[in-house]
């Protein structure tokens, strides 16, 4: 069985954040959108999610409500809030920057 | 602002706990559904399904315990550890219970040591930047420290370029006049600017002003707290009233705060000026001060030195006669007046670390046991969902749960046994050392306290984490906890015991040299019968008994109406009782011998002429004093053998004639007699020479007196003040003892004997510790080796070699632990030299005996789990799982 979660730090809560810009979701749609965005190279911990989301939500980068799913299944939705709109750009710029540095070193060396 | 917002929504889910479980439940479940229902659209068998949906998802309650931990608070798993902490300490009562009362015990005696320390060592001196005040005093040929002349005293003052100030004082006596009669007062003379220089000033009324120390200055005293409230009850309108001393009116002008305390003079109530000189005084060949000054800034002790050093240079020039080999001596202030007492203390401190460490060793093996039974819970804490860090953190808070309470435990006893030995330390003793009064659990010792429970805590977290089988939680599962559990614990377990006992082995030698020094200090050689012998001050009131001859008719009369009493053999008296110390001497020369104005200095003592009967101290050779020797009659002088084996080496005293350095012809006697050495030094000093005159021929007013008893001694103490306050009710008596009080309270024996006993305290503890040590390794590892020696015994295995085998074990770790012990307590010994009397560092009989008392406790100790090891049943250890 191969390893799971050897993310780097930080970077699954960004994810969800990224994917919840499309629009609300539930826990179960996140794993799946990041898991084939990254066409299956990041498999996560799929119940990792939850303590991550529990993050989230007490620092109102995102909201939680209860609705019904097409199949009419209750399901807890997710919904980025704009103070985790603008948390997620801070996150995606120091991330882009520190991708490109690390890409600088390795082509260097 | 976040952080604020923050709080308050984890306050909200505080309150709704329930909720966010549920939520967090039903979310879970929701995702593990659709994870399987997926899995089964893609053609997935529906058991394999489900669990791989289980597998992909992960540790559910681990991931609840992870989203627990982010919405709550710290304390709510602190409490949670707490709480399984506690819970799990009241399961093994005997383990918590043995853990904390060594702990107590461990903490409890270093931090009732360490309050000593404190006192002592650390901060013993109440004045104002004590760090800058010197002992300072005049070095002679035999003494590095000897007193100060007065006259030298005033020079030193004017010529030293080093102090800011330079005070001098001496101790002193009054009979006071009381409305019953007089009582005898201790007092101190200084000069004028001796609390200044000490930054201390009085409460009420006011300080010796300058030049209150010259013959212009009056009669005035300065009275201690405790003299104010005891001997006057504490009356505000003291001030300006008189007492009379010795018949003269004295002015109380002032009284020094209660914090006060001067070591040197720890016992005198009165403090008044020296502004009318002694003869003593006057002379400068004559020595009775001490000084105390405070450095220049900049100024170290070794410049001052050099600078006092050059003065006294001077003044020997100056003065020929008296200053002839007078240096000076400067030294740090609490060195002089702590400086006996330190090694002692850093001794107990030394033991109570030990004990310490014996105690955390035996906590920590016990921590290990428990870990290693333990090994089954944590795999299945592990298995559900405990992160290794929580796990750790289980087992510190356990740890600190045991140190708190007996570190708790420990300064609570601290504080009783403080109370307990600062009472028994007798009266005397605290006026020599005064600093030792208000011992208390103050902040420094506190922050001791806490130092060390810190430092056990840690050792304590780390033991069991060291030894976690935090990675191979599978392991732990499937072993059912048998096996390899005892090689590891053996091979680290043990060296603890081997710890222990080496260090009870320290402890336990320590004690033994100590207490065989004490044991050699009391059997000195006295050459004399210290039991039997009543002794007294007596002073006579200067007003009724000015000259000698009133005062040689009053002594003969004392000694007169004792002798008559029924139950005394003999009365004599004398300047200086015996043991008292070296000192009071004179500065002699022979007729006949070569001179070259060196200080041949001699104990001098006078004594009347039944002295030596009364002490049944063997006459050498010639004859004693008879009573009828006086000023009329020529002048006699008795010596010690020392004497003779100094200054007439080979050669027959008897008849030779003796005189101060000048040889003035009223100073010459004639040596008629040589006595045995009576120890006249402190008992673990050389007695020096010594010259003993006859009373009767220089008497004083003030002198001992020696009263050999038929029946107990003691008893006879409030007959013999009677019949001296019959003849006259101003005759003062004071410092009632007997010679065995005398010799066993002086400060030698007094510390020797503390010591003595509080390191055989902690040793006996010591070697109990050790060998509980000892006993819990071997009977754990007895348990541990139940099936195998079950297995020995199903193969023919005897009993005999059973015991062989665990007393061999035992044999092993004891054989270290006392070797190790061994080696290591001559080195400790070494370091405590100044406090042995009479014996080796490597005392032989100490060390065999030390030997021989802890094989024979490990022997004991592991005798009992050898014979449960030896009567296993092979079937039942077999059978067991």
């Amino acid at each position: 069985m191969p390893k799971k979660s050897d993310l780097m730090p930080g970077t699954l809560d960004m994810m969800i954040l990224k994917t919840l810009t499309r629009g609300s979701q539930h826990g179960y749609g996140i794993a799946s959108s990041i898991k084939r965005a990254s066409e299956d190279v990041l498999t996560v911990e799929e119940g990792s999610l939850y303590p991550a989301l529990q993050r989230l939500l007490l620092q109102s980068w995102v909201k939680a409500e209860w609705r019904s799913t097409e199949t009419n299944r209750r399901a807890r939705f997710y919904t980025l809030t704009a103070a985790g709109r603008k948390q997620l750009g801070l996150e995606q710029t120091q991330f882009e920057t520190m991708i490109a540095a690390i890409g600088r070193v390795m082509q260097d060396a | 602002m976040d952080s604020i917002a923050r709080f308050f929504k984890k306050i909200g889910m505080l309150l709704r706990r329930e909720k966010f479980s549920n939520d967090l439940e039903e979310e879970m479940s929701f995702h593990r559904e659709q994870k399987e229902q997926e899995l089964r659209d893609a053609g997935v068998a529906p058991e394999t399904a489900h669990y791989a949906a289980m597998r992909e998802f992960g540790n559910t309650t681990r991931l609840k315990e992870q989203s627990h931990e982010i919405v709550g608070f710290r304390f709510e798993t602190v409490w949670q550890d707490l709480h399984f902490a506690l819970r799990q300490l009241r399961r093994s009562p005997g383990f918590t219970l043995t853990a904390v009362l060594m702990l107590a015990l461990g903490i409890g005696a270093s931090v009732a040591i360490f309050a000593f320390v404190d006192a002592a060592l650390i901060k013993p001196l109440p004045y104002q930047d004590p760090t800058r005040l010197v002992d300072v005093a005049e070095r002679g040929k035999l003494w590095p420290r000897s007193n100060l002349s007065y006259q030298d005293y005033v020079d030193w003052k004017k010529m030293n370029k080093v102090f800011s100030a330079l005070e001098a004082y001496t101790g002193g006596g009054y009979l006071m006049k009381t409305a019953t009669g007089v009582e005898p007062v201790t007092a101190a003379r200084v000069s004028a600017g001796f609390f200044r220089v000490l930054g201390v000033k009085p409460v009420l009324g006011r300080d010796f002003y300058d030049g209150e120390d010259q013959p212009s200055g009056g009669d005035t005293m300065i009275l201690t707290y405790q003299s104010w409230q005891e001997r006057f009850g504490g009356r505000k309108d003291i001030i300006g009233q008189t007492v009379d001393l010795d018949g003269v009116p004295n002015t109380i002008i002032g009284v020094l705060p209660a914090s006060f305390q001067f070591a040197p003079r720890g016992r005198a109530e009165f403090w008044g000026t020296v502004h009318k000189l002694t003869n003593c005084e006057k002379r400068r060949s004559c020595h009775n001060m001490f000084g105390v000054a405070r450095l220049k800034d900049g100024v170290t002790v070794q410049s001052a030195l050099a600078d006092m050093t050059a003065v006294a240079k001077q003044l020997e020039v100056q003065y020929p006669g008296s200053n002839r080999d007078q240096g000076a001596s400067v030294k740090p202030l609490y060195e002089q007046i702590v400086g006996d007492i330190r090694p002692i203390l850093l001794v107990l401190l030394g033991g109570a670390v030990l004990l310490l460490v014996i105690a955390c060793v035996n906590v920590s093996s016990l921590l290990l046991v428990r870990s290693e039974s333990r090994k089954r819970e944590i795999a299945v804490r592990g298995a559900l969902g405990a992160s290794p860090a929580r796990l750790v953190r289980q087992f510190m808070t356990e740890s600190l749960v045991l140190v708190l309470v007996g570190g708790l435990l420990g300064v609570l006893g601290a504080e009783v046994s403080m109370q307990g030995l600062s009472r028994l330390i007798s009266k005397d003793m605290l006026a020599n050392m005064p600093y030792l009064a208000g011992i208390s659990l103050n902040l420094r010792v506190v922050l001791f306290a806490v130092a060390i429970c810190v430092l056990a805590a840690g050792l304590f977290a780390l033991t069991p984490i060291l030894r976690l089988p935090l990675t191979t939680l599978r392991e732990g599962l499937t072993e059912g906890g048998r096996g390899t559990a005892g090689t590891l614990w053996r091979r680290f377990g043990a060296n603890l015991v081997v710890v222990e006992l080496a260090v009870a082995v320290v402890l336990l030698v320590g004690a033994g040299l100590l207490g065989k020094s004490f044991y050699k200090l009391l059997h000195v050689d006295l050459a004399f019968q210290p039991d039997h012998l009543a002794t007294m001050q007596v002073a006579l009131p200067q007003t009724t008994y000015p000259k000698d001859p009133q005062q040689v008719a009053a002594q003969r009369q004392i000694l007169d109406r004792i002798r008559s009493l029924p139950g005394v053999q003999s009365a004599s008296l004398t300047s200086v009782f015996p043991v008292e110390g070296n000192g009071n001497t004179d500065w002699i020369r022979i007729v006949g011998k070569p001179y070259n104005g060196e200080h041949n200095e001699v104990n001098q003592r006078e004594v009347s002429s039944d002295y030596f009967k009364t002490l049944e101290t063997r006459l050498e050779r010639g004859r004693f004093f008879t009573d009828e020797e006086d000023d009329s009659k020529p002048k006699v002088v008795i010596i010690n053998k020392a004497f003779v084996s100094k200054y007439f080496p080979g050669e027959d005293p008897i008849g030779r004639v003796m005189g101060d350095g000048d040889l003035t012809p009223k100073s010459l006697r004639q040596i008629i007699a040589v006595v045995d050495d009576i120890k006249e030094s402190s008992l673990d000093v050389d007695t020096w020479p010594a010259e003993y005159t006859p009373a009767n021929q220089g008497p004083d007013n003030y002198f001992g007196l020696m009263v050999r008893t038929s029946q107990a001694e003691a008893t006879m103490l409030p007959v013999l003040r009677a019949t001296v306050q019959q003849i006259d009710p101003g005759i003062g008596v004071f410092d009632e003892q007997t010679e065995l009080q005398r010799i066993n309270d002086s400060q030698t024996a007094y510390l020797h004997r503390s010591s003595a006993w509080l390191v055989g305290g902690f040793a006996a503890l010591a070697l109990l510790l050790g060998v509980v040590g000892l006993y819990g390794v071997i009977a754990y590892s007895v348990s541990q080796r139940t099936r195998e020696i079950g297995v020995r015994m199903a193969l023919g295995a005897q009993q005999s070699s059973v015991y062989r085998m665990i007393l061999k074990e035992a044999g092993w770790l004891t054989g270290f632990g006392i070797g190790a012990g061994l080696v290591s307590s001559i080195a400790v010994a070494t370091l405590m030299r100044t406090l042995l009397f009479g014996i080796h560092t490597w005392d032989v009989s100490t060390l065999a005996a030390v030997a021989v008392l802890l094989s024979v406790s490990a022997l004991l100790a592991s005798y009992f789990p050898a014979r449960r090891a030896a009567s296993v049943n092979p079937v039942e250890a077999l059978r067991a799982e």
